[in-house]
């Protein structure tokens, strides 16, 4: 269409008609890209439109400046008042172009990565010595009378974590002891040598098991709470609250947790190792037909209190591993969930692979002193 | 449809939302009952009250978040009851919600956030999704620079400001606001009134708005309702409740800091 008022400039006019709103506008805009002319001088009327919202406005807006970029001109023409109103106020905008995001190599990311990650490795050793250097003189400071213990807190947290524990504990336990029993009974009837069952499952589970298996519980289940409850705190500011209140968080959150831990896992694991001893006797009496008293006098003569103490004395260690990396990784937590649980997610992994090298590391130590 | 009329502009008023009877209560003694609340399409509606009068107690039973013991909720002119899922979803499409605590998705970029609400309920190109989200940024009078940022990054003024673009970003009907100049600095809280008039200037919002900011309620709100008594004591303008005769009433809009409002 030639305009009137003179030959020099194209004039197309363009009708923008039915609903231009953030329903339609992903089908509308294809459709008119193409109506961008180089020189032309494009009339949008608006007389026919229908309902109008941001995303459609936006969209015809958008349409003008690609227009002037190509070198051409347009005006709008006939629009209602609201919609006349709408453009113009989002005329001005989003006409900044937005910072590109960086490009990375993928080489060099990998290895910063590797740095971080062998970094990290040391500040968690830092960390860990450092939360527990405080935990103990958070300690020492109540031994010495100098703070109270919270004792409200430690009795809560021992409940939680110890005595709502104990029926899972419990049934876990004596399922493994039954497994035990009867895998072993199974090769050992084959030699006629059934009663040694009860030397098996009576030592493997007193020594090392029980106390393994309560402590890999106890570090999914009060471990991953701990880290959660401080993290979220932590997010809510309560834990800045406490230290501009001139309190130690360590002392008030750290210490009765790592307290109620230390007391409730050896606990934890004297039910454990009874659970899977009454899963041995039960398989004992109905699958390898070993009478009651007989089982009790093998397990007299084999099950000796040492084997006992050993299992019981790993277990205060065990506790602290948990209840210190999960009070780290607890104050580890930042702003947002994914955060919280990135952190929850770490403290457990950490330690259940902790949990192991301690029962490790005890292993070796109880080898080469012979007991 | 509804809107379709509403969007001509009709003289007669339209309840966009009337709620009758409410009953509210979490076990034990009801926080509303027997409460009768209406919004008219266009306005800019302010709830106030006393602490724990329930004013966003009846924010959220309205947009669905709690349960009411008894009385009828109807939305643009449906009652909630006897909707299908359907409707539901498609009404929250045509609600939007500023939460007080901004409650932005912690793990989404501010852009990211704000586009949420077209990526799940509109099939548009990636491209025109984030063009959108900033446009409403904009909007919402933040930098184009904040997009990339993490909510943990920003002040409390910018998250509401965030928040408010979120609620928007759909072009809804109405837009429920809870305390949204609370925290805010006088001159920030001051734009956000202006905001919140030009966006309805622009795209026909209704609003309602539970607010104690006695500015806001004198320059935007159209009419203001008063909870107490586990309902709605009164509602007019901020000169008609001036001279209401009730305790809380008088001391709220005749206080000491509402002593310097004046109205011809």
């Amino acid at each position: 269409m030639r305009s009137a008022d003179g030959a020099s400039n194209d004039v197309t006019v363009l009708g923008v008609a039915g609903d231009w709103t953030v329903e339609t506008v992903g089908e509308v805009l294809p459709t008119v890209a193409d109506k961008v002319t180089p020189g032309h001088h494009l009339v949008f009327d608006g007389s026919d439109l229908g309902r109008l919202d941001t995303a459609g406005a936006w969209a015809l807006v958008g349409l003008m400046r690609q227009q002037e970029e190509a070198g051409g001109s347009s005006e709008l023409k006939g629009f209602s008042k609201p919609a006349a109103t709408l453009i113009a106020e989002i005329d001005p905008l989003g006409r900044e172009r937005l910072p590109e995001p960086e490009r990375v190599n993928p080489m060099a990311w990998t290895l910063e990565e590797v740095g971080r990650g062998a970094a990290g490795i040391i500040d968690d050793g830092y960390l860990l010595i450092s939360m527990m250097g405080e935990a103990s003189v958070a300690f020492f400071n109540v031994l010495l009378l100098r703070r109270r213990m919270r004792w409200a807190a430690v009795f809560n947290n021992i409940n939680q974590a110890a005595i709502l524990a104990v029926p899972i504990i419990a049934l876990m336990s004596f399922l493994v002891g039954m497994i035990i029993a009867q895998q072993g009974g199974f090769y050992l009837s084959s030699y006629g040598a059934n009663l040694l069952v009860v030397d098996l499952v009576g030592v493997l589970t007193c020594r090392e098991l029980g106390v393994l298996l309560t402590a890999i519980m106890i570090a999914g289940r009060s471990g991953a709470a701990y880290t959660a409850e401080l993290g979220s705190m932590k997010m809510r500011e309560e834990v800045d609250a406490l230290k501009v209140l001139g309190l130690s968080s360590v002392e008030v959150l750290v210490l009765p947790r790592l307290v109620a831990l230390i007391i409730a896992l050896p606990i934890l694991t004297l039910v454990s190792n009874l659970a899977a001893l009454a899963g041995a006797w039960v398989v004992g009496l109905y699958y390898l037909g070993i009478p009651t008293d007989v089982f009790l006098s093998r397990l007299k003569a084999a099950l000796t209190v040492t084997h006992v103490l050993i299992g019981l004395s790993k277990a205060p260690f065990m506790a602290a591993i948990i209840g210190l990396i999960a009070s780290i990784e607890g104050m580890k937590v930042k702003g947002s969930a994914e955060s919280l649980g990135e952190h929850t997610t770490t403290a457990v992994v950490k330690a259940i692979f902790m949990v192991v090298v301690t029962d490790g590391i005890f292993a070796m130590i109880f080898a080469t002193i012979g007991i | 449809m509804a809107d379709e009329v509403a969007r001509q502009g009709d003289e007669e008023r339209e309840a966009v939302i009337s709620a009758r009877d409410l009953v509210v209560g979490f076990s034990g003694e009801p926080i509303l009952d027997g409460l009768d609340i209406d919004v008219w399409r266009g306005e800019i509606l302010g709830v106030v009250g006393g602490s724990g009068t329930g004013k966003s107690v009846l924010l959220r039973t309205i947009i669905g978040l709690n349960n009411r013991s008894a009385g009828s909720i109807k939305i643009f002119g449906k009652d909630y009851d006897d909707m299908s899922n359907q409707e539901r979803q498609e009404i929250g499409r045509r609600w939007g919600v500023l939460f007080q605590q901004g409650a932005l998705f912690s793990s989404l970029t501010v852009l990211q956030n704000v586009g949420v609400p077209l990526r799940e309920h509109m099939r548009l190109p990636e491209e025109l999704v984030d063009e959108l989200a900033r446009l409403k940024i904009e909007m919402a009078g933040l930098p184009a620079d904040a997009c990339g940022k993490y909510p943990a990054e920003l002040s409390g003024g910018m998250i509401k400001r965030v928040a408010l673009a979120r609620a928007l970003v759909l072009d809804p009907d109405i837009v429920f606001l809870d305390e949204p100049t609370a925290g805010l600095d006088p001159i920030g809280a001051a734009e956000f009134d202006q905001l919140i008039l030009k966006l309805r200037a622009t795209l026909g919002l209704t609003v309602f708005m539970v607010t104690h900011d006695l500015d806001s309620l004198v320059t935007i709100t159209d009419r203001i309702a008063v909870l107490g008594n586990r309902r709605v004591l009164v509602d007019g303008t901020f000169a008609e409740l001036r001279s209401f005769d009730h305790p809380w009433v008088r001391a709220y809009f005749n206080g000491p800091r509402a002593e310097h409002f004046t109205f011809g």
